[in-house]
């Protein structure tokens, strides 16, 4: 009886909650964006940015993601709550966007823009595309490891996602940069963590146990830069470290010189371009197809530097 | 317990011994496969590394052997682990107080989510896989609501870090500088391995497994035990929450689910039934070894990340088919 009468509670206060949701759609323009994340810092940078659009051009914002990068489905459910509620305008980063093909469709039919964030959605559904270009991304860090390099050595890869776009374009901007202007380093180990820290630091271990003589390892956003560094500290190694992304540790790390820098995005901007772009093409306004948002290497020279600062999240 | 009772539970020993000496053959091979295969492998440094790569999924899975030898499983192991470590950044970073508060916090809140989790399946009679899932769900949420999914960062208490990556054999023997983490797994299976075979608490355990109606019958408290069982294992997995902490350096958040997988996947590869009434410690330990051995070896070989899982997957899968053909075989 006790557990009966609780469900029938939580079923109670979740419909008042929808309700009054709704309601609140209808009387302002409201769009919705659904992220391929949530938890981690970067994606709360986002929000922070959309958040902002928001209340500067007077109009609803939600924001919604899975746990994990690896959750196509509960993306697909997120993406389909958000089209029952009848936006303006939805937002999207895909985890996969063939997966994401029916209810894009759906979206098309109901004359709702899709605007594409951070990794983007492949094919012509999306009316603009607000992103980092990860490709010259990656690829800049692939020049500053030749750089601390001086142009030889063996190096690893710890990448994030063997499958997202963000994944598969920052390993290949980087191993494509590699090999085309440095011949004389050597790509060793190319592998994945999820962007999870702890498995992070055990494949950094395993890579540098196996490598003695490796010189420098990338890794390719938040959390698979923390594990490469935690993995290089518990293994004592001195090897040129390079992340992606900011946060409270990979910035003390470029303080303290254990890090030698990180590419960072701008991920306010991200989210603060992506509601631009929606409410602009609600409003039947033309959007240009491409957003670059920008990015930008920082070390310990120009970490204070406020343009970098501004773009980097604790 | 009667005399057929105490009949199952020498066989039961036996039987387990057996498993044992099979889950370490397989370690065994695996080791000296790898060690084979590539001399990186069978180095001090990686095989410290392996130790340390242990720590945290051992501890949990230690702790959930308890759960499932009464026949019941918790899938909040992982995020528990999460909450526990995020309640003690709660008390040492953000509330300035000495380190052994915080410890007491992780093993406190620990046993505490525990015994909420005990007392839904003995009390409430909601199904354990249930009423632990509800619980995985409950403290992942909880744990990004009190940090605001922001992560905590202990940065404030000298020597947290220490807890896992310090090494006080490494004082004595420099040569051989095993992390602290290592040594507080060995001590909570030693402590939880003491408790499974010459305490009360122990016996019950078993016996909740193999016939809890049994025990109900013959005037035992059976809900109290279980509870306590519940609970013990929480403040277990606190200590993980250390130990994961301990190594970043901060409490992550997001991170803990699927950590409840990999620990069972190691009680199980371990030898412990998942249907109650048996299993072992040790069992686990060299369970939990396997797993990291594997996933470390084939890294050191560099096999292509997606065919690490598979390979795991089939390890597994061969692990518990072996276990049952042994037994068809006693039988």
């Amino acid at each position: 009886m006790f557990t009966r009468r609780a469900l029938m509670g939580a079923v109670a206060a979740l419909s008042l909650l929808g309700g009054g949701h709704a309601a609140m759609a209808q009387d302002k323009m409201y769009v919705a964006l659904i992220s391929k994340g949530f938890q981690h810092q970067f994606w709360q940078a986002v929000k922070q940015g959309a958040d902002k659009a928001g209340a500067d051009l007077g109009v609803d914002v939600s924001f919604d993601g899975p746990d994990n990068e690896t959750q196509v489905d509960k993306q697909m459910d997120m993406l389909a709550a958000a089209l029952a509620k009848k936006p303006s305008a939805i937002g999207l980063a895909a985890l996969d966007s063939q997966a994401l093909i029916p209810q894009l469709k759906q979206a098309q039919a109901a004359k709702i823009p899709v605007i594409a964030f951070d990794s983007g959605v492949e094919g012509d559904i999306p009316v603009a595309t607000a992103s980092t270009d990860n490709l010259a991304a990656s690829a800049l860090a692939a020049d500053k490891m030749a750089e601390f390099l001086g142009g030889e050595g063996k190096i690893a890869v710890v990448g994030h996602s063997q499958t997202s776009t963000t994944g598969i374009d920052r390993r290949d901007g980087f191993l494509n940069e590699i090999k085309e202007k440095y011949p004389k380093i050597e790509v060793i180990a190319t592998e994945y963590g999820d962007g999870d820290q702890l498995k992070s630091t055990e494949i950094t271990k395993a890579i540098l146990a196996a490598n003695p003589d490796i010189k420098g390892i990338f890794g390719t956003n938040e959390g698979s830069a923390i594990g490469v560094l935690n993995g290089v500290r518990e293994m004592g190694a001195k090897i040129v470290v390079i992340g992606f992304d900011s946060g409270r540790a990979q910035k003390d790390a470029i303080r303290d010189g254990s890090m030698a820098g990180a590419i960072t995005q701008n991920p306010v901007g991200i989210g603060y371009e992506t509601v631009k772009a929606a409410v602009a093409a609600a409003k039947g306004e033309a959007v240009p197809k491409q957003i670059d948002t920008g990015f930008y290497w920082y070390d310990k020279s120009n970490i204070d530097d406020p343009k970098i600062a501004a773009v980097l999240y604790d | 317990m009667t005399d057929i009772g105490i009949e199952r539970q020498e066989a039961r020993r036996s039987g387990s011994a057996q498993q044992k000496l099979l889950a370490f053959a397989s370690l065994i091979v695996l080791v000296a496969g790898f060690s084979l295969a590539s001399p990186r492998f069978f180095q001090i440094d990686n095989i410290l590394s392996i130790l340390q790569a242990t720590s945290v999924n051992g501890v949990l899975a230690v702790g959930v052997t308890m759960i499932i030898i009464t026949g019941g499983i918790d899938l909040s192991i992982g995020t528990m682990m999460t909450f526990t470590a995020v309640m003690t950044g709660v008390v040492l970073t953000w509330g300035g107080m000495p380190l052994p508060l915080g410890i007491l916090a992780a093993i406190g809140t620990g046993a505490a989510c525990g015994l909420i989790s005990g007392t839904l399946v003995a009390k409430a009679r909601i199904p354990p896989f249930i009423a632990t899932l509800g619980m995985m769900l409950v403290l992942k949420g909880l744990s990004l609501i009190v940090t605001g999914t922001k992560p905590i960062y202990f940065n404030g208490t000298e020597g947290y870090t220490l807890i896992s990556q310090g090494s006080v054999i490494g004082r004595m023997l420099p040569a051989f500088p095993v992390p602290n983490g290592v040594l507080i797994l060995f001590a909570v299976a030693g402590l939880v391995a003491w408790i499974l075979g010459r305490t009360v608490l122990g016996r019950y355990t078993f016996a909740l497994g193999s016939n809890e109606e049994a025990v109900r019958l013959s005037g035992v408290n059976t809900d109290r035990w279980k509870m306590a069982i519940y609970a013990l294992a929480g403040g277990i997995c606190g200590i993980a929450g250390l130990l994961i902490s301990s190594r970043l350096n901060s409490a992550q958040p997001a991170l803990g689910l699927g950590y409840e997988l990999e620990a069972i996947a190691a009680v199980v590869i371990g030898g412990t039934s998942l249907s109650g009434g048996r299993g072992t410690i040790l069992g686990t330990l060299i369970g939990a070894l396997i797993m990291s051995v594997l996933t470390n070896g084939l890294r050191v070989l560099s096999v292509a990340p997606e065919w690490q899982t598979v390979v795991t997957g089939v390890i597994i899968i061969v692990a518990v088919y072996a276990d049952q053909l042994r037994r068809r075989g006693s039988h």
